[in-house]
Formats: structure tokens, sequence, C-alpha cells
């Protein structure tokens, strides 16, 4: 029982630790303003961690919205309400699922891929014999991988949604034959800006926070062995996938529940 | 060479980027054609307004002329004021205006329709409608029911 008692408290203090070592982490990275000549670094790590998602974005993208209308306009279609396709694709989209889906899918193609990078330089101590050419690791190697995942999440959530919008127009209004001028009508009608749009990439900000956050700490404080790596790329996406949906619902709490 | 193509292909994200957030703002929430216009408030007191939320539609023969922008309750009297964004000059309404609580279709939205008047006088910013029918609560209209069926 005792026993019990003791691994408890210890996971419970490695657990507190480790927040604690990756608050110093985040904020030791991020004070301190950008330097004009670090421009450059952060442009190679969206070219990384932005661009080269957009094929995966822009696939899972076109499917989601389709499957969506899809599902839409068959049940809507019962009570002849076919127009409200639009509406309910572009809320659904706008709110929850084009922020999350996209920051489900950045923590799997790019996040696993921030830890093992920067996990990898730390065993090979690229990261060490930087310092000791007196240069900061975290100001050359994190920072730039941090900014660039707070700039490139929000567009990709701004490409995925426009282009699963165009995937439910192609299904509803090309191939099931649902009025284009009520679908689009009904959809102006029913989003706005700052409600839907707004709060939608508001939420995407949080989310490319978290997901860099825990990608860049689970690297540098991986253990230097292959278990150690493996593990912690394991570690990102389920850390990253679990905060993005809990925070999700706390965010749509606090966001939309006006009751 | 290679840092030409790399800073090409992030300044084509980020312009595409941003096309798609201007795509999302004009064409799916429509912001062209919400902008604000013109318009004044008045209220208008219902005994019940059940269903009817902020940014509900005010309309008139069908037509959208406005929008709810608040709805209290009047503890002292029991009742609900609420209060409207009417687009358009003040002047446009005449000062025995009626309003009523009404649903689209069978299972929609609530609204307020306002029925004209024939006053020569106008409502002004500010102005009450007397004239109201609120909304219709459909447990209520079968316990009437129900107890006139007991009666007979």
């Amino acid at each position: 029982m005792l026993g019990l008692l003791r691994t408890v408290g210890i996971r419970f203090l490695d657990w507190l630790s480790a927040l604690g070592r990756a608050t110093l982490l985040w904020v030791n990275t991020m004070t301190g303003l950008p330097r004009l000549k670090d421009v450059g670094l952060v442009i190679i790590q969206v070219y990384n961690v932005g661009f080269l998602s957009l094929i995966i974005i822009i696939l899972s993208a076109f499917s989601i919205g389709a499957v969506l209308s899809l599902q839409f306009y068959t049940q809507l279609a019962r009570f002849g309400a076919q127009e409200a396709v639009g509406v309910g694709l572009a809320l659904v989209l706008l709110r929850e699922l084009g922020p999350v889906v996209t920051g489900l899918l950045f923590a799997g193609r790019a996040g696993s891929a921030l830890t093992a990078e920067i996990g990898l330089m730390k065993t090979t101590e690229q990261l060490s014999s930087m310092e000791m050419m007196g240069v900061d690791p975290l100001r050359r190697i994190i920072a730039p991988r941090i900014w660039a995942g707070l700039i490139s999440l929000p567009i990709l959530t701004a490409i995925f949604n426009m282009v699963a919008i165009y995937g439910g127009v192609v299904v509803a209004v090309n191939w099931l034959g649902a009025d284009a001028g009520g679908f689009w009508s009904g959809m102006q009608e029913g989003v706005e800006l700052w409600e839907d749009l707004g709060k939608g990439m508001l939420k995407s900000l949080v989310f490319a926070f978290l997901v860099t956050w825990v990608a860049v700490f689970q690297g540098y404080d991986a253990p230097p062995t292959a278990e150690g790596m493996s593990m912690a790329t394991t570690q990102t996406v389920v850390i990253s996938s679990v905060l993005i949906l809990a925070t999700d619902f706390l965010m749509t709490l606090v966001f939309y529940g006006d009751f | 060479m290679r840092m030409r193509t790399i800073e090409i292909s992030v300044g084509g994200f980020v312009l595409a980027g941003a096309l798609a957030l201007v795509f999302l703002a004009l064409q799916v929430s429509g912001v062209s054609r919400n902008q604000a216009e013109d318009s004044y408030i008045i209220k208008a007191r219902f005994n019940d307004v059940a269903g009817l939320r902020v940014r509900s539609k005010v309309s008139m023969a069908g037509v959208t002329i406005g929008r709810v922008r608040a709805i209290d309750v009047d503890m002292q009297w029991g009742d609900a004021t609420v209060t409207m964004d009417i687009l358009g000059e003040p002047g446009n309404l005449t000062a025995d205006t009626g309003a009523k609580i009404l649903t689209e279709g069978i299972l929609g939205a609530r609204y307020i329709s306002l029925l004209p008047g024939s006053d020569e006088e106008t409502l002004g910013p500010g102005d009450e409608i007397t004239e109201t029918q609120g909304a219709l609560i459909l447990e209520n209209l079968i316990g009437e029911f129900l107890t006139n069926l007991g009666d007979s």
C-alpha cells in the first residue's frame, strides 16, 4: 500500500518536473525578441512544417468535406432541407473539424518530425557542440521551429477549410444536385466572421502553440538512446492529440456555451 | 538556388493561406453582405419570447429588415423587453406597428414579424411597440385544448 503511494508520488513529481522543464524551455526560447537575421531560419522551417504538409492537408480536407456533405445531404434530404447542407458544412468545418483535424494531422506529420530531428541533434551532441561554439541552440534551433509552427498551422487550417468546403460543394451541388444559390446564401446567412471564422482560427493558433511546445520539448528532453527517441516521437503524437481534443472541448465550452 | 526555391514555396504557401482566409471571409461568411448599414433601435414588450434569441431575424412581409439586439426580462411586470436593430433611417415604421413572434417552418427558428399600421406618426429611435403578440407555446396550447375538452 505504502509502496503504491510512493510510486504514485514519484510519478507525480516526475510529471511535475517535466512540466517545469517544458515551461522553462519554452520561456527561455521565446523570451527575447526574434532577431532579423533569424528570419531565414524561420522561412526554412515554415517550408519544412508548413509547405511540405500541404499535400496531406489538401487530400484529407477534400475527403472530409465530401463525406460530411454526403452525410448531411442524405439526412437533410429526408426533410427536404438540402439547402441547409451549406450552412451545416461551413459551421462544422470552421468551428470544429477544420482546426482539430488540421491540428491532429499537423501533430502527426510535423510534430513527430520535429521531435525526431531535435532528439537526434541532441543524441549526436550537435546541440552541445553549438553551445561550445557560442551559438545558443535554443534560439538557433528551437525558436525558429516554434515560430514556424505558430505561422504554419493557422495557414494550413484556412487552406483546409477552403478545400473542405470546395469538396462539399462538389458533392452536394455538382454531384447530388442541391441548389447552388440556396447552398451559398444559406452559408453566408448562417456564418459569421468573428464568431465562426475568427474563433476557429484562434483555436488553431492555440493548437499550434500546444503541438510545437510538446514536440520541441519531447525532442529536447528525449533520453539519448534509440529506444528513448522512438518513445519521444510516440509521446509527441499521443500527448499533442489528447491535448488538442481536450482543449478543443474547453474552448468550445467557453466560446459557444452560452447557456 | 535551393534557398530560393524554398523562399518561393513559402511565399506561395503564405499567399495561399491569405487567399483562403479572404475566400472564407467573403464567400463563406458573406462579410460584404452583412456590412453594418444605418440602423436604429426600437423596443417591444412581449408576454413570452420563448425560443427567440439575440440576432434572430426581424422581418416585415417576409423580408428581413433587422435583427434582435438584446432580450431582457422585466421582473416587475413579468414580461420580456426585446431590443431590435432596424435597418434604415428612423421614420420608416408607423407608430402603431404591431409585432408578433412567429416560427419559420415547423421546426425552424423563432423570429419577429412586424405588421405595418396606418398611423401618420412614426417610431423614433428607442420607441416602444405596444401592439405585440408573444410566442405560442405548444405545451400551453395543448393544455388549454385538454381543459376545454374536459369541460365540454
